[in-house]
């Protein structure tokens, strides 16, 4: 976060952030626009061209994306409310990772198998539930899910190889 | 009396066994879904709507409203039992229905609040009966010219009825529109904005970005004020029930004055929150004991309540008969029925008579269900409540992600997911509104096309949109309302100057 010697008070100021988001959605209204350029964004032979309504998307983006930048730049020296605490983000974190931990267990072991153990240790070393009540929750919630959408609904879900060795 | 007979076909379309059975499902659902952080209605329709593909679109739709009645019934809950607001429009429910449950009323205040919302809905209902088919018939007429003027209005009145910074709310809604473009273009076949990625040729599924924006980035919201619950418990019987339906009748002024509000704001996109506020800020300047507001006073419950759920019933107005969702979980209704085969819009009335007043009737009939399951089932619904935090995270990421992944069946969806998570988290947090991006990711192709087409009569001229005093009336009020905020910033100088001039002399 932001530059403060490591003390444990350490927060990232909302006005900076609001730079920092101003920046990226210019880049990314500058980069609709380009685009739409490219395609075309005048009047062809039959009417407007792919890039004609997409282009002033872009540009629409990019003229806010500036006052936007302009007006917390003007605030930079005076506004001081915090957009996160060094704590609040650690908080964010504790469920930010794992849920993307879970999303690669998704993608490699299937989604049930990834859903127990999410739901088990994250029980367990964020909510310090004992072994047993985390283990029992995340099957069920596994269990359940697997009865509601592979066998009722027929939607298949992600599966992986534990899934395999039971024959579905 | 055409509509009278309409709706009694409705009423025989969705009182089958079957439909009658999803309606308590959807009900029951929409109540959890309104109680749980994380799942409000727009992402709960959101991560069920896969669910209803395999259903006839009636019973689905159905359902799904259903849920949406719920979740505006379960708002309230979280607001009176623990002071935290399960959605935006139930804020303003928590300045009187917290200090009630304080006081040890909590039932009085659950009482109050949801007979209030069934008033409020049900008059909402009946304006809806009537006022729909003649805005169909009306909107019938339309051409390209005038849907798009009915887009930018609803554009527009965001930046109007917005309490934000007008540059974020355009640059929300513009990142919407751009997703949207993103993809093969209907039109002339090429790709745009795919930057050869292959993944990126269907463009952007609205549904996910729900998900993440609402869902996930609710839950990092969450996680970060460490939410401790510490509830009331609510003791609802039939004695209370009966002593707090006695002392309603006194507060027929505000009802009255919340519903007219209610209905009106409804149909403005983004309207339940301001109405309910709105509603509130009235009713303690015209009631009595106007100064007691905030200290536990029934009539502080009645107003927002009666004002938001009036507001969200009458959001799906616009919807129906336009093509046109007045709020989030409209459009996601919206983008149901899209997905069903259906075209939102006028001609619904005239194709789809089944649908339509299907739904309708649902929509008396789910109110009705959802007063009784709500004043039944309450200390459940606040049992849910308190599960711990730890518990009901990770098991939301989880539900999230599945719904994430049925939409398409795919895993990229559910990286998507994450991405959309972490951009709600922090647009939430620099107060860039997120209901302007969702509706216009929504309807980015229908404006757009709408707008080439309008440009294709007219040849590349720009005052087609004033061509006529209909469209010419739609652009002007778009523009009154773009420019609104810089509208009453000049008015409020101007008095400021003239209360000045006042003095000095």
């Amino acid at each position: 976060m932001s530059d403060n010697h490591g003390s444990a008070r350490a927060s990232a100021r909302t006005v900076v952030i609001d730079l920092v988001v101003a920046a990226l959605v210019f880049t990314l209204g500058a980069i609709v626009g380009y685009d739409s350029y490219r395609l075309g964004a005048s009047w062809g032979a039959d009417g407007p061209q792919a890039g004609y309504f997409p282009f002033y998307i872009g540009l629409l983006i990019c003229i806010c994306s500036v006052v936007i930048f302009v007006q917390s730049f003007v605030r930079l020296g005076t506004d001081r409310r915090v957009f996160v605490t060094a704590g609040q983000f650690k908080q964010v974190l504790v469920i930010l990772l794992p849920s993307t931990a879970y999303v690669i267990g998704v993608w490699l072991i299937g989604i049930y198998v990834s859903a127990t153990l999410f739901i088990a240790l994250f029980m367990k070393f964020a909510g310090h539930y004992s072994w047993l009540r985390s283990a029992v929750l995340g099957l069920v919630v596994s269990i359940s899910a697997f009865f509601l959408f592979e066998i009722w609904f027929k939607i298949p879900l992600p599966k992986g190889p534990v899934e395999r060795l039971l024959g579905f | 009396m055409e509509e009278i007979n309409a709706l009694f076909h409705g009423f025989s379309v969705a009182l089958t066994p079957f439909n009658l059975g999803l309606m308590v499902v959807g009900i029951v659902l929409g109540v959890i879904i309104g109680v749980l952080p994380g799942l409000g209605g727009a992402n709960g329709v959101a991560i069920l709507l896969p669910l209803t593909f395999s259903m006839p679109p009636t019973s689905a739709i159905i359902m799904l409203s259903c849920i949406y009645w719920g979740a505006l019934f379960g708002g309230a809950i979280t607001s009176v039992l623990f002071n935290i607001p399960g959605e935006p429009w139930s804020v303003a429910t928590t300045f009187d229905g917290y200090p009630m449950a304080q006081d040890g009323r909590a039932g009085e205040a659950l009482t109050g609040a949801f007979t209030s919302s069934f008033v409020g809905a049900l008059v909402a209902v009946l304006m809806f009966t009537f006022i729909a088919p003649l805005v169909a018939s009306f909107a019938l007429q339309f051409g390209p010219p005038e849907f798009f003027a009915v887009y930018l209005l609803t554009f527009c009145s965001f930046v109007g009825t917005g309490k934000g910074n007008p540059f974020k709310i355009v640059a929300a809604m513009m990142l919407g529109f751009a997703m949207a473009a993103v993809g093969i273009d209907i039109v002339t076949g090429q790709l745009r904005l795919t930057f050869g990625f292959t993944e990126l040729l269907s463009g952007f599924h609205f549904l996910v970005a729900v998900i993440g924006l609402f869902g996930i980035g609710e839950i990092l919201l969450s996680m970060e004020e460490g939410l401790s619950f510490s509830g009331h418990s609510a003791k609802i019987n039939p004695k209370i029930v009966l002593e707090t339906w006695a002392k309603l009748p006194r507060y027929w002024a505000t009802s009255i004055r919340s519903c007219i509000i209610g209905c009106w704001m409804g149909i403005i996109p983004g309207g339940a929150t301001p109405a309910s506020f709105m509603s509130y800020g009235i009713a303690r300047k015209m009631s009595k004991n106007g100064d007691k507001f905030g200290t536990g006073q029934l009539e502080g419950v009645v107003a927002p309540e009666t004002a938001a759920h009036a507001a969200g019933t009458s959001a799906l107005l616009p919807m129906i008969t336009l093509g046109i969702p007045g709020s989030p979980t409209a459009a996601v209704l919206l983008g149901g029925l899209l997905i069903w085969g259906l075209q939102p819009g006028p001609l619904l009335f005239v194709e789809q008579k089944d649908f339509v007043w299907g739904l309708i009737a649902s929509m008396y009939l789910g109110n009705i269900a959802g007063l009784i399951i709500v004043l039944t089932m309450v200390p459940l619904f606040a049992a849910i409540l308190r599960v711990p935090f730890p518990i009901i995270a990770p098991v939301i990421v989880v539900i999230c992600a599945i719904g994430a992944f049925t939409v398409k069946n795919n895993i990229l969806d559910v990286w998507m997911m994450v991405v959309f998570g972490i951009v709600g988290y922090v647009f939430r947090k620099l107060d860039y509104p997120l209901a302007p991006m969702v509706l216009a990711l929504v309807l980015g192709d229908s404006a757009e096309s709408a707008f080439r087409q309008s440009m294709l009569i007219s040849q590349g001229d720009l005052t087609i949109f004033f061509s006529n005093w209909l469209v010419g009336s739609m652009t002007g009020l778009a523009l009154v309302a773009l420019f609104w905020p810089l509208i009453s910033a000049g008015i409020a100088r101007m008095r400021a100057a003239a209360t000045a001039a006042a003095r000095s002399t």
